[in-house]
């Protein structure tokens, strides 16, 4: 039995060596969840950026003040741009069907895009935009999208340089082989990849709320639970004593 | 105060008695605990069956609590989730509950139908057990997909849409037939209101009722055990098996150590990671339903992609169909298929452990593969280990008479 029990591991195993092996082109961001202020960093960046077009339509302004330690009177003075009040949600004024008409698809809200896409795609999209041929934005990550690069004052604009490979059908195609900047942004690039990262940390954050408290919790719990199982194991070792 | 307290508890002894003359309570506990014998012997496996009973309790708490805030309609049901999670006092905790209830309830089942098949626990005389308990499998996976379409998530919306339409395969009658499912044309507001009726009354009566019948068929024949002999072919003067303790105290108090352990790891899942990697929460299904874009990989939570696979290995759709209702039906013939002398898989032979083995590893490759995209030579592995599901159980049925077996032990080792 011994060995079929390593074998059925074995199987396993080369399960998971495949599916490791189909890696895409997405970095690893190294978002922290639980760093204050990048999530704070990434909010402001996001309220002052996103927040026109994208809605986070599920979240409270409260609910920064309550997760960030920072006062209501706080968060209205530094999040909230209009005279909305301190507990509606972060919604947009923009009509759906008008952003529809003028960018080709209504923007989507942003509440769940850290759980949908997760916080290195994020990081990585923000990271490939670039400037093209047709004259407009594009996206390695999503190409051809219809939204423009928000943070091109960040970042400055680049254009891609493309050489022509052959593929095995004898067939020539233009490929993107590196980035030239035509035009510098206001950051360098190691500052912008923070605020990518910082953005990041804050859909990770926005996604799911509760996560801040959740492990505290979870800790808590599971110290009771260890406990409470030893003394079931005691309990149940005292009554099946006299079993043989 | 001495006589005040010795006068409340016969008070409390008389009210009981008053009780107990009009129903039988005491009696119901003597033959369900205190004198429903169990084998001593026990292992591992054996706690699978009470963890099932827990994981039902559980979805059926957090299930109510969930029922106050969610919102049946296509326009609302997905923001009220979120609602839940954000707005609701505890509501994520609540949520990730059930959530991870309903996969630790299939990884529980699963583990408890392999403990069965292992030690032949569903052979003569407990056929019975065994089918209700696929019963209750059954009803546990329609419980599992009407409940997964009620986030309203992409895959809510397009796991369902293909579900629904592989009985559109059916010849003749299949078109009907989905929009009967549906009430409409297509997954529509329509479809969600009656799987939300289906999942908080319909399906969780029939699962209690069926819970019932497994454990009133189990308390007819007797608990079995992993050296498959009957404890009841030895029994002392007072007709107790010589084998046999008390259910109550001495399986209730393992059972807690059980559970106890079994939350452990379950806190560990809702705290810390409650998506498990996609696999428990899906992350398609944080985007709202969209009736307009296909997700480019649609695929169902983890318990279904053995019969997944299974249904994508098989070339022509109708076919693709029929075996995957196989799967299921020749689970239900276990009982009749195994015709070995010995029930369990101690004293078989190395051949039933092989087959066996070989059985578990299609299962769980099959599930591997139900998850994934379906490349090429996934798809040709899928077809080898459809192959080797099925003819696990005419191996079975072949093998498993003539084989040698172990002499078997006149007590419980």
């Amino acid at each position: 039995m011994k060995q079929l029990l390593i074998l059925i591991i074995l199987v396993f195993g080369i399960g998971q060596v495949q599916a490791s092996g189909e890696a895409g082109s997405i970095d690893s961001s190294g978002v922290n969840v639980f760093d204050a202020a990048a999530r704070q960093s990434g909010a402001k960046w996001f309220v002052n950026y996103c927040l026109s077009c994208h809605s986070a339509n599920y979240m409270r302004y409260n609910r920064l003040a309550e997760d960030f330690g920072l006062s209501e009177a706080q968060v209205s003075e530094n999040f909230i741009f209009d005279n909305r009040r301190i507990g509606s949600p972060m919604t947009i004024a923009m009509d759906k069907e008008d952003a529809a008409l003028w960018f080709g698809k209504a923007p989507p809200d942003l509440s769940l895009i850290g759980r949908s896409r997760g916080a290195d795609w994020i990081y990585t999209y923000l990271r490939s935009f670039y400037f093209d041929d047709s004259g407009s934005w594009n996206n390695l990550l999503l190409p051809n999208l219809s939204m423009p690069h928000v943070l091109w004052e960040l970042q400055g604009v680049r254009k891609a340089v493309y050489h022509t490979v052959t593929d095995e059908y004898g067939n020539e195609k233009q490929e993107i082989d590196h980035f030239i900047t035509v035009q510098t942004g206001s950051m360098s690039e190691e500052e912008y990849d923070h605020v990518a990262r910082d953005l990041a940390t804050f859909f990770e954050y926005l996604g799911d709320p509760a996560r801040l408290k959740r492990k505290a919790i979870g800790w808590k719990v599971i110290v009771f639970l260890v406990v409470l199982t030893f003394l079931a194991y005691l309990l149940k070792s005292e009554y099946w004593r006299d079993i043989k | 105060m001495v006589k005040t307290a010795g006068s409340f508890s016969r008070r409390l002894t008389s009210l009981f008695n008053w009780v107990d003359d009009r129903l039988p309570v005491s009696d119901f506990f003597k033959a369900h605990m205190s004198e429903y014998y169990a084998p001593k012997n026990f292992n591992f496996w054996y706690y699978f069956g009470a963890l099932a009973l827990l994981v039902l309790v559980n979805q059926i708490v957090t299930g109510i609590f969930l029922t106050m805030h969610y919102k049946p309609s296509a326009l609302e049901a997905f923001a009220s989730i979120e609602y839940i999670m954000r707005d609701v006092q505890w509501g994520w905790l609540i949520r990730y509950m059930h959530s991870t209830g309903a996969s630790a309830f299939f990884i529980v089942i699963y583990l408890h139908m392999f403990r069965g098949i292992m030690y032949g626990s569903h052979r003569k005389p407990r056929e019975l057990i065994w089918i209700f308990g696929m019963l209750i499998y059954l009803t546990l996976m329609a419980e599992a997909f009407v409940g997964y379409v009620l986030p309203w998530g992409q895959m809510s919306y397009w796991g369902a849409q293909v579900i629904i339409s592989l009985f559109g395969a059916i010849p003749g009658i299949g078109e009907p037939l989905t929009e009967w499912i549906r009430g409409d044309f297509f997954i529509s507001d329509i479809t969600l209101n009656r799987f939300f009726a289906l999942h908080v009354i319909a399906l969780p009566l029939a699962l209690l009722g069926l819970v019932v019948l497994h454990l009133s068929a189990l308390h007819q024949v007797g608990s079995g055990n992993p050296d498959g002999i009957e404890i009841k072919e030895q029994k002392d003067a007072d007709g107790v098996p010589l084998d046999g303790i008390p259910f109550h105290p001495y399986y209730t108090v393992k059972d807690i150590f059980g559970v106890c352990v079994f939350l452990t790891l379950c806190a560990f899942v809702i705290f810390f990671a409650p998506d498990v990697g996609g696999l428990f929460l899906e992350h398609d299904n944080f985007i709202p339903a969209n009736p307009l874009a296909t997700p480019e990989h649609i695929k169902p939570v983890w318990y279904f992609t053995p019969f997944y696979a299974i249904l994508k290995a098989i070339p022509d759709k109708l076919l693709g169909v029929v075996f995957m209702g196989l799967a299921i039906v020749m689970l239900f013939l276990l009982p009749w298929l195994d015709r070995s002398r010995v029930n369990s898989i101690r004293y078989k032979g190395p051949r039933s452990k092989i087959l066996l083995a070989i059985f578990v590893i299609a299962f769980i490759r099959l599930g591997m593969l139900g998850l994934s995209g379906g490349s090429e030579i996934e798809t040709l592995e899928a077809r080898l280990w459809t192959f080797v599901y099925f003819a696990y159980f005419g191996l079975l049925w072949l093998f498993s008479k003539g084989e040698r077996t172990k002499p078997l032990p006149d007590r419980v080792t």
